[in-house]
């Protein structure tokens, strides 16, 4: 995980070449002293491409699950403190969007917005925000009648103070494992999207876009597929078992 | 349980109805003027008018809405604007295609998780446990956008075993399917895992160790069949997600189903053919969720729902 985050934050400094430099002289080169990963149909180097793909990778990641914490936290927290019809009401529209299956709905989603970086992220966030609505709604739901909830309120504390300050403090844990899963979620729908054409905008470098346009050449130059795969295969391993991790020790910490 | 299926049912309703919503809105959700979207700038104004006209969206949006719930009743999905036939019959042809594809997809994610998690459960915390998990989580963390494209490489262009692409014989059958399926295999390795783990633990387990039954009986007769109930759920909720799968399987191998249909019909931007194709396969998994509900009830009576 070090070397994904370093590799989008250092990207200029640490990439041998300009990403999207094209040299036709040198196209789909398998690998070279000057290209270690090779290069592509337009002789772009790919270790390059892939090194600033993991910047876009981290982003799309990072800001999905900020938008859908956002969406599904203040959703989540409304729901559970007030409960009632206004819960009845956001638990039906989680329950319809939960009734598409999340890919599905993002591409589609996809397909109507256009492609572009800020269009994936809304779209994956779209889908993304009901995980995070449906484990603060069941968290606050056992929370809000404990008797540190009372005395706030007791205490004339508003309901905004309650769930920022007294509520949301003891969701931190939980919250943050599904956001771990949730990043490795979203870079792979990005590679998904990109990978069929609906995610990031060409030139622009991104696993599933490399992996895309490598599809083409898999006869002849299959390195074109393999190493962005390598780099996004090894990115997710990485991040699923830090999210392992954390569940484990969270779930010793309970016990 | 007829009470059951009726509660059951009554929630289906708002959630078939909500999805045929977000589906009709999808069209509406295209920024700026849809058909400019559909036939490009240069298209005259006479064609524009004329696909506003097929597409009804020269009327006020409940009219529209109307019409489409009446048409699907009547189980008419629109029009294809480029292969200029009824989506219905497209997807009528190509739904086996992927029904076939996602079926098989799930006895090879099967065949695969039982036997390895029986094996890491039983020897837990043991080295066949502990890469059994990792190997799970490594197949988890494999998309099939890049599996696929590599299992091509080597088993179809290296080693000529396979073919590369299309529908045909059995044969064309193996890659997509475990292309499909790895994925739901490493799910299933898991959960299969913890449930055993779980039952194992329980009371009446204890109780048939103590009544003298071998290790054998004890799993078999006990845990196994208790770990299993769990399973249908999660089988046919993964199921749903092996028909949304297909959209990018079925285009890696050239597979004539519905998921690659829907793909070319974005990259045609035939609306009216990508909302058909959509609103079948979401349909389909809110349906599969509706009878694995079902199942599970009337498999296991102690579950209960509430009122």
């Amino acid at each position: 995980m070090l070397l994904f985050a370093s590799a989008a934050l250092f990207a200029p400094v640490l990439s041998p070449y300009n990403p999207l430099s094209q040299n036709l002289d040198q196209d789909l080169i398998t690998h070279s002293a000057q290209h270690l990963l090779g290069t592509d149909k337009l002789g772009r180097d790919i270790l390059s491409r892939i090194i600033f793909g993991a910047r876009i990778s981290l982003l799309v990641g990072a800001s999905t699950v900020a938008l859908s914490l956002l969406i599904g936290v203040g959703v989540g927290s409304i729901s559970g403190y007030a409960g009632g019809f206004v819960d009845l009401l956001l638990m039906r529209l989680i329950d319809i969007l939960m009734a598409f299956p999340g890919i599905l709905l993002a591409i589609a989603f996809s397909a109507v917005l256009g492609p572009g970086l800020d269009h994936v992220i809304v779209a994956l966030a779209l889908i993304g925000w009901t995980n995070y609505a449906r484990l603060v709604r069941g968290e606050i739901l056992s929370l809000r009648e404990r008797d540190f909830v009372h005395a706030a309120r007791a205490l004339g504390c508003r309901p905004t103070r309650v769930i920022v300050l007294h509520l949301l403090p003891n969701l931190l844990p939980p919250l943050l494992i599904q956001a771990t899963f949730g990043v490795a979620a979203a870079i792979v729908a990005e590679g998904s999207l990109s990978f069929l054409g609906l995610g990031v905008a060409p030139p622009t470098a991104s696993w599933g876009s490399m992996l895309n346009e490598g599809r083409q050449f898999l006869l002849v130059a299959p390195h074109l597929t393999t190493y962005p795969g390598i780099a996004l295969v090894l990115t997710v391993l990485a991040l699923n078992l830090v999210g392992d991790a954390l569940q484990d020790r969270l779930e010793r910490r309970i016990r | 349980m007829k009470r059951y299926l009726l509660y059951r049912a009554a929630l289906l309703l708002p959630t078939i109805f909500g999805v045929l919503t977000l589906v009709f809105l999808l069209i509406h959700l295209i920024p700026g003027d849809p058909v400019d979207i559909m036939l490009g700038e240069t298209a005259s104004a006479a064609d524009r008018q004329e696909l506003r006209q097929v597409l009804g969206l020269n009327q006020p949006l409940l009219v529209q809405y109307r019409s489409f719930i009446i048409n699907l009743l009547r189980g008419d999905l629109g029009q294809s604007l480029y292969e200029r036939r009824s989506v219905t019959s497209i997807v009528r042809a190509r739904y086996p295609a992927t029904l076939e594809l996602a079926l098989c997809a799930m006895i090879a994610a099967l065949v695969i998780s039982f036997p390895l998690a029986v094996c890491a459960a039983v020897r837990r915390g043991s080295w066949t446990d502990r890469t059994t998990l990792t190997v799970s989580l490594l197949g988890l963390s494999m998309p099939n956008f890049w599996l696929g494209p590599l299992a091509m490489i080597i088993f179809s262009i290296q080693l000529g075993w396979l073919p590369v692409s299309g529908r045909g014989g059995p044969d064309h059958l193996v890659l997509p399917a475990l292309t499909l399926g790895l994925g739901m295999a490493a799910i299933l390795i898991r959960i299969l895992r913890t449930n055993l783990l779980r039952v194992m633990s329980e009371d009446y387990v204890q109780t048939a160790r103590a009544k003298g039954l071998s290790e054998r009986s004890v799993w078999l007769k006990h845990a196994l069949r208790n770990a299993l109930l769990s399973l249908v759920t999660i089988v046919s909720l993964q199921f749903g997600g092996l028909l949304a799968g297909s959209l990018i399987t079925e285009t890696i191998f050239s597979w004539p189903g519905l998921g690659r249909m829907t793909v070319q019909a974005i990259e045609m931007r035939d609306y009216p053919l990508v909302q058909g194709c959509v609103l079948v396969i979401s349909l389909s998994y809110v349906f599969l969720n509706f009878v694995t509900d079902i199942i599970y009830k009337w498999v296991d009576p102690r579950i209960s729902y509430g009122n």
